[in-house]
């Protein structure tokens, strides 16, 4: 009797382990099947935006203070229920202004023009061709769309962070506590998060799906230009082929689809 | 043969009631930061990873060290070591567990932990770090469990058990390995961006892992009626020996790269760590403790006449394991977000709940190591007595 009690333990136990894991088996074991695509079921909106990779060019020529970005940062904050939380260590943030040298941290040069040298720089996501926060998330909580945005699905996410640590740009911010009592007026279209995930700009994916210009894009008088960097016929593209631009940390190769006219 | 854990003297008694002491109060911290979120930390939006990741890290190496037995044990027929495998073995299971339990409090969403089965991502180095750890625990548990069986029974171990003993050698390199990749592997953080970094942690772990093996022979040897043997204990201060100055070594050859080729992304952690940067140097004297502590530790073990005398050895070993300990438990990981990607120096200091919750897991590791070395050694003195 006590072997056949330890036996069954031991057969229980393996079990358990191998139902655990069956996902991982099948990742494994059954590529096959995912040869035909399956009917679709959601519909695309006819009047959504679309590219094959968004990109967004900023004109720093147009900005003279902090008072010309806070607009902006207020309009893409506001309308995706970021909280403003003082605590510096539990600040969560989209897009932001830094100086020259903390944007551009690899760039730093001893003599700037003084306009550049205290000039605010707004940063945000870069949406990169290449995304090593994508590489990194072990539940594919965050992930790269068909038109080239890096999306989060916060309730995915299981807060592990490896993302932030794998973004070369600081773009992301954990909920340290709960986000949502420092919610000043909350956006019922958009969701709030919970505290444990992690949040950054989501380039107003929700906002391209019923045919809207970002945000941002939308407050910045000009100053920022959306489209697609595939299509020569875009905004972007005109501008990059008429201005010198700049990316964030280009030399790591990571792709970033944000560019800076200086 | 888990019952042996519950027939215990009244001492062995009082150890296990502190350390469930330890893990209540750690619990109570969990429960405040279930609630509250990671926000009762020091981490933050710069610091993103703390003192439970570092203890994770280090820990893996502890678990890991296993090898440094069963390797010449079961590959060279070194047969001293047979006496004590299962003293490696055990210490792993119980490392193993807490850099799981690390792990698992260091996660915002806990209870969302299963997502990272149900939505497998062999792109992510820390996909393959799970099937690493829990592999390695398993194969842990089941060797050790039934190679004590067969020597508590006088019967030769099943078969089976052999190809697993062999596949457990090269899979303790591996957890280290992949654990180290989850760091080097990031393209903005220069302070990990090396490819020395998983020797590094290898090296580190085999000093530190068989150090607390040592120390933990010797308590053995005194608590109990079962000696780990003279000659097993020189022979892992051997092992120390060279592990540790091998990590000083590839220490000193990463120092030469960033430090001669002076690229700023490189050099600034380092600076922050041993000089400080821009007025910031919080662990500034750890980092220089922790390398005096390993240069003290090498001479010590290198000089044949103190490496032999085991009351200096004992104060080697602690010396070696404190050393590695503030390296890989406090500057490897903290050191590697300041300054942040974009040149911010913003410095982590662990909380006191942090700190707590610490000591929870690490009293729940040692409740489970006392069991597990409970049980092997009363397994090894009946042995005897029969023989006898």
């Amino acid at each position: 009797m006590k072997k056949s009690r330890r036996s069954f333990l031991q057969i229980a136990g393996v079990s358990a382990l191998g139902l655990g894991l069956k996902p991982v088996a099948d990742l494994v074991a059954a590529p096959a099947e995912h040869g035909e695509a399956p009917a679709e079921r959601v519909l695309k909106n006819e009047a959504a935006l679309k590219a094959k990779q968004w990109a967004m060019v900023i004109d720093t020529r147009m900005f003279e203070s902090a008072a010309d970005l806070e607009p902006i940062i207020e309009a893409c904050h506001k309308i995706h229920n970021v909280p403003s939380i003082d605590h510096p260590r539990h600040e969560i943030k989209w897009i932001w202004e830094e100086e020259f040298k903390h944007a551009f941290p690899t760039q730093e040069l001893r003599f700037l023009p003084e306009r550049i040298e205290h000039l605010p720089f707004l940063v945000l996501c870069n949406h990169c061709e290449d995304p090593p926060c994508v590489r990194a998330c072990p539940t594919k909580a965050t992930f790269k769309r068909e038109d080239g945005i890096v999306l989060m699905d916060f309730h995915r996410c299981i807060g592990c962070r490896f993302c932030m640590a794998a973004c070369p740009y600081g773009s992301r911010s954990f909920n340290f506590r709960d986000p949502r009592p420092f919610i000043k007026e909350t956006n019922l279209k958009f969701p709030t998060r919970m505290k444990g995930v992690v949040e950054k700009c989501n380039f107003c994916a929700e906002r391209l799906a019923v045919g809207q210009m970002p945000a941002c894009v939308e407050a910045s008088n000009g100053a920022l230009t959306f489209g697609d960097l595939e299509d020569p016929e875009s905004d972007v593209r005109k501008l990059l082929s008429e201005n010198f631009t700049i990316r964030r940390k280009q030399a790591l190769g990571t792709g970033p689809a944000v560019y800076y006219i200086i | 043969m888990l019952e042996k854990a519950f027939k215990g003297s009244k001492r062995y008694y009082g150890w296990m009631t502190a350390l469930l002491a330890v893990i209540g109060i750690g619990f109570g911290f969990y429960m405040w930061q279930l609630r509250f979120g990671l926000g009762i930390t020091g981490m933050s939006r710069d610091v993103t990873w703390g003192f439970y990741i570092a203890q994770f890290t280090f820990l893996v190496g502890v678990a890991a060290s296993a090898v440094m037995l069963v390797l010449p044990y079961y590959l060279h027929h070194y047969k001293a070591f047979g006496r004590i495998t299962i003293l490696g073995e055990f210490l792993a299971v119980a490392s193993v567990t807490m850099c799981i339990l690390f792990i698992f409090v260091d996660l915002g969403q806990p209870m969302r932990v299963l997502n990272v089965l149900l939505y497998p991502t062999p792109n992510s180095v820390l996909f393959w770090d799970m099937i690493v750890l829990n592999g390695y625990l398993l194969l842990n548990i089941v060797i050790g469990w039934k190679i004590l069986e067969a020597e508590r029974n006088a019967v030769a171990p099943p078969a089976w058990i052999k190809p697993l003993i062999y596949i457990s050698i090269p899979w303790a390199v591996s957890i280290h390995t992949v654990t180290a990749f989850l760091y080097c592997g990031l393209p903005g953080r220069g302070f990990w961006l090396t490819a020395i970094l998983a020797p590094r942690f290898l090296s580190s772990a085999f000093a530190s892992g068989p150090s607390l093996l040592i120390l933990l022979c010797l308590i053995v040897r005194k608590l109990t009626k079962f000696d780990p043997g003279k000659e097993q204990i020189q022979s892992l201060a051997k092992i120390v020996a060279y592990a540790i100055s091998i990590n000083v070594f590839f220490f000193l050859c990463e120092v030469f790269v960033v430090f001669y080729s002076k690229i700023p992304e490189h050099m600034d952690h380092f600076k922050y760590l041993f000089v400080g940067l821009h007025g910031h140097g919080a662990l500034v004297p750890w980092m220089w403790t922790s390398l005096g502590l390993m240069v003290i530790s090498i001479v010590l073990l290198v000089i044949p006449s103190t490496r032999q005398n085991e009351s200096i050895l004992a104060v080697a070993c602690a010396t070696v394991f404190a050393g590695t300990w503030i390296d890989k438990g406090l500057g490897m990981i903290s050191g590697g977000f300041v300054p942040s990607p974009l040149h911010h120096v913003n410095e982590y200091i662990p909380t006191m709940p942090e700190i707590m919750i610490t000591l929870g897991v690490w009293a729940t590791g040692f409740f489970i190591l006392t069991v597990l070395f409970k049980i092997a050694i009363t397994v090894k003195e009946e042995v005897a007595g029969v023989a006898s």
